[in-house]
């Protein structure tokens, strides 16, 4: 699935440059569930990025099945995100105006769905994270935990192979942070899917089958106890 | 799914919404009041023109002015009333009375401003590109009717008074000697007859005048009457009426143009020549060449012609043309700096939203479209209000019946200044019995702004291009967001 082959990211910052990733290197097979951890600025959430298709390295090589994400032009990434990839955030990230059952079809445009079968996918997507009946209702009438699964429900929608998730649990009190994990998990197993978290929580990453640890830039593998 | 995305943004963002379709409206609204309000004051103008110049003059020509003290070739200085001779101009110089006073009624005809040699008229004729001309004699019958003190002139006093021991009126009125036979140029080609006959060519000689309807009507004169010019009676055969419906036409009275001149005692003078060129591209030449053939004469051209009309109509239509073009022409780029302005602080505030909208596969090409087509909704919803809001202010304006009155400063121009006496009709006498004639002719014109649907297609065209010059800076901003350094900046 992914292969990161010396991966430097690097950002100037003003004088300076920081380095957010130094010669990365590492392997993520089909249908493994990988939790990255460390440290605030360890370089998480850059890594999470590259691997979304979202930045390019500044120096190596990520691959994400045949294509090379550090070459591949914009619209090739762009089609990338959209058809192999599902995001999920911290803060949810929908669209204030827009119902569940929109934001989900959000995700269904560019595939240029129709509006009968976008709506029937989208609907079917809610029904399946517990939302079948909020469908009409806006983020801002949905609880934390309720907006986290319509976003799950958007990256679920267009059935991709990696689904990528950036402290999916970080605005969550602890009974919706085990809600949405059961959700996450399941979805997994069920689905195949290949699913990357980037948490700080422990109880997330005691879930996954491998954690990476990201610690000034630089990957730590910590192969969970048996 | 892209509808309703757009709708909901527009609906979400309502405030951002409504200032910038305020704003569009506002401008838009302007751009329709000004375009239509200059082409009727353009109208007006044309209108204005027409009544004294007559439909498709192109060129007039003159004699430059002269003081009223210079006399000059053509007669157009001052003339004196004499009141114990009998007069030369008609009527009676005076009658005695047993109360010291003497009863004084007389007519003068006096050309309103220089004239020149009708065998001018010829060399017109003679200029290439000419495809018609004729000359006229401007003219105003003065007449005083009263009783003065024995053995003196009227002293300067209230107007239509002649002070302590006599009173008297003064009644003037505008004449102009025509050629009876033809009117494809000149001040009758745009008037029609309303009622009665026109001149014709038998006329020539005779003692026949038509009249304007609306002098008639003030005059309580009709067809069949008779009204005094010059002291000699006129049999009236007819009344004119403009086929401008917001203006009067060029004079009171119109005679054939050698009865006129035996009248005035102008013969073979003429006041102005009017004159058609064969096309409107060959206009200037013509002008040029006749300037060449006449140096001394003063041609003019439509266009300056134009620039002659004053009055509040002349100060209105300058001001639409100058300060109504820059303003809407400032207010509409003010309102696409405010959509512009809004779409990028709306882009900026939407960061989180677009960086999101990329990271699920929104291709940059299409969040320019969605940024473009919000600010171009925006904008035409800005637009189609005030295209209505212009409508809605011009069809006021009409409704209103504003009247501008306009005076064409002719060729014949003359001494300026009014008498102290009554004046009637415009003319106008000084104190010691000299007449001098009116500057200008003046006609009060309805103004008639008409709403064109080009102009308002061009209004919403103008929002609508507002719209998309405000969108594509959006979405040149939305475009340089990387998807990562949104969610960076959010995280």
């Amino acid at each position: 699935m992914y292969s990161l082959t010396d991966a430097s990211k690097s950002f100037r910052q003003g004088q300076r440059t920081i380095a957010a990733l130094r010669s990365v290197s590492l392997e993520i097979a089909d249908g493994e569930f990988v939790a990255i951890q460390g440290p605030t600025g360890g370089g998480k959430s850059t890594l999470l990025q590259l691997l979304g298709a979202l930045d390019r390295p500044s120096s190596g090589s990520v691959r994400l099945g045949d294509t090379e994400l550090s070459t591949a032009d914009e619209r090739a990434l762009a089609r990338l995100r959209a058809g192999s990839i599902g995001f999920v955030f911290q803060n949810f990230n929908l669209i204030p105006t827009l119902t569940a059952l929109e934001n989900v079809q959000m995700a269904l445009v560019p595939h240029r769905v129709d509006v009968a079968r976008s709506r029937a996918r989208a609907a079917e997507a809610l029904g399946w994270v517990g939302l079948g009946a909020r469908l009409d209702h806006r983020p801002a009438e949905l609880s934390g935990g309720q907006q986290q699964r319509v976003a799950i429900a958007r990256a679920i929608v267009t059935s991709p192979a990696v689904l990528l998730a950036d402290e999916p649990t970080g605005n969550l009190d602890e009974a919706m942070r085990d809600e949405i994990l059961s959700l996450l998990e399941g979805m997994w197993r069920e689905r195949g899917l290949t699913m990357i978290v980037v948490t700080h929580d422990s109880a997330v990453a005691h879930r996954a089958q491998r954690r990476l640890h990201l610690k000034d830039g630089i990957v730590h593998e910590r192969r969970p106890a048996a | 799914m892209f509808g309703r995305y757009l709708r909901r943004e527009l609906l979400g963002r309502r405030r951002q919404t409504v200032i910038v379709a305020v704003g569009m409206a506002l401008a838009i609204a302007l751009v329709v009041v000004v375009n239509s309000v200059s082409t009727g004051m353009r109208d007006a103008q044309a209108a204005a023109l027409q009544s004294i110049y007559g439909v498709g003059t192109d060129i007039t020509v003159s004699n430059p002015p002269v003081r009223p003290s210079e006399g000059g070739a053509g007669g157009a200085g001052p003339q004196r009333f004499d009141f114990g001779s009998g007069g030369s101009g008609g009527g009676s110089g005076g009658t005695g009375s047993t109360d010291g006073s003497t009863t004084v009624s007389q007519s003068r005809l006096i050309p309103a401003g220089a004239t020149f040699d009708a065998s001018e008229l010829k060399t017109i004729e003679g200029v290439s590109g000419v495809a018609a001309a004729t000359g006229v004699l401007s003219l105003r019958n003065v007449s005083f009717n009263g009783q003065i003190p024995d053995g003196a002139q009227p002293e300067q006093g209230a107007p239509g008074s002649g002070g302590a021991r006599g009173s008297f009126d003064v009644d003037s009125f505008t004449v102009l000697g025509i050629d009876p036979s033809g009117t494809a140029v000149g001040p009758l080609s745009s008037v029609e007859v309303t009622e009665g006959r026109a001149l014709d060519a038998a006329d020539s000689g005779q003692d026949v005048a038509l009249l304007d309807a609306s002098y008639a009507t003030t005059a309580g004169l009709s067809v069949g009457g008779t009204v005094e010019v010059g002291g000699t009676t006129m049999q009236v055969v007819g009344l004119l009426g403009s086929t401008s419906t917001s203006s009067e036409t060029a004079a009171n009275v119109y005679l054939p143009l050698d009865v006129a001149q035996t009248l005035a005692g102008q013969s073979g003078k003429l006041s102005e020549v009017y004159v058609a060129a064969q096309s409107s591209a060959q206009v200037d030449a013509v002008a040029s060449a006749i300037t060449a053939a006449l140096p001394d004469a003063r041609v003019s051209t439509e266009a300056q012609l134009a620039a002659s009309v004053s009055g509040s109509l002349g100060a209105a239509a300058g001001l639409m043309s100058s300060l109504g073009l820059w303003l809407s022409i400032g207010v509409l780029a003010a309102a696409v700096l405010l959509a512009a302005l809004f779409t990028i602080s709306g882009v900026s505030r939407r960061t989180r939203e677009f960086g999101t909208l990329k990271a699920i596969g929104w291709a940059n090409r299409r969040i320019v479209g969605q940024v473009a087509a919000e600010s171009l909704v925006q904008s035409l919803i800005g637009g189609i209000a005030g295209a209505i809001i212009g409508i809605a202010a011009v069809l006021l304006v009409n409704a209103s019946g504003v009247t501008l009155a306009a005076q064409a400063a002719g060729g014949t121009l003359g001494g300026a200044g009014a008498g102290p006496f009554g004046r009637s009709g415009g003319g106008a006498a000084d104190g010691g019995g000299r007449v001098v004639q009116a500057a200008a002719s003046a006609t009060d014109i309805v103004l008639h702004a008409p709403v064109s649907v080009w102009v308002v297609l061009l209004a919403i065209a103008l929002a609508a291009a507002g719209g998309i010059v405000a969108g594509a800076l959006g979405g040149w901003r939305a475009s340089r967001l990387r998807p990562a350094d949104a969610l960076r900046e959010i995280a």
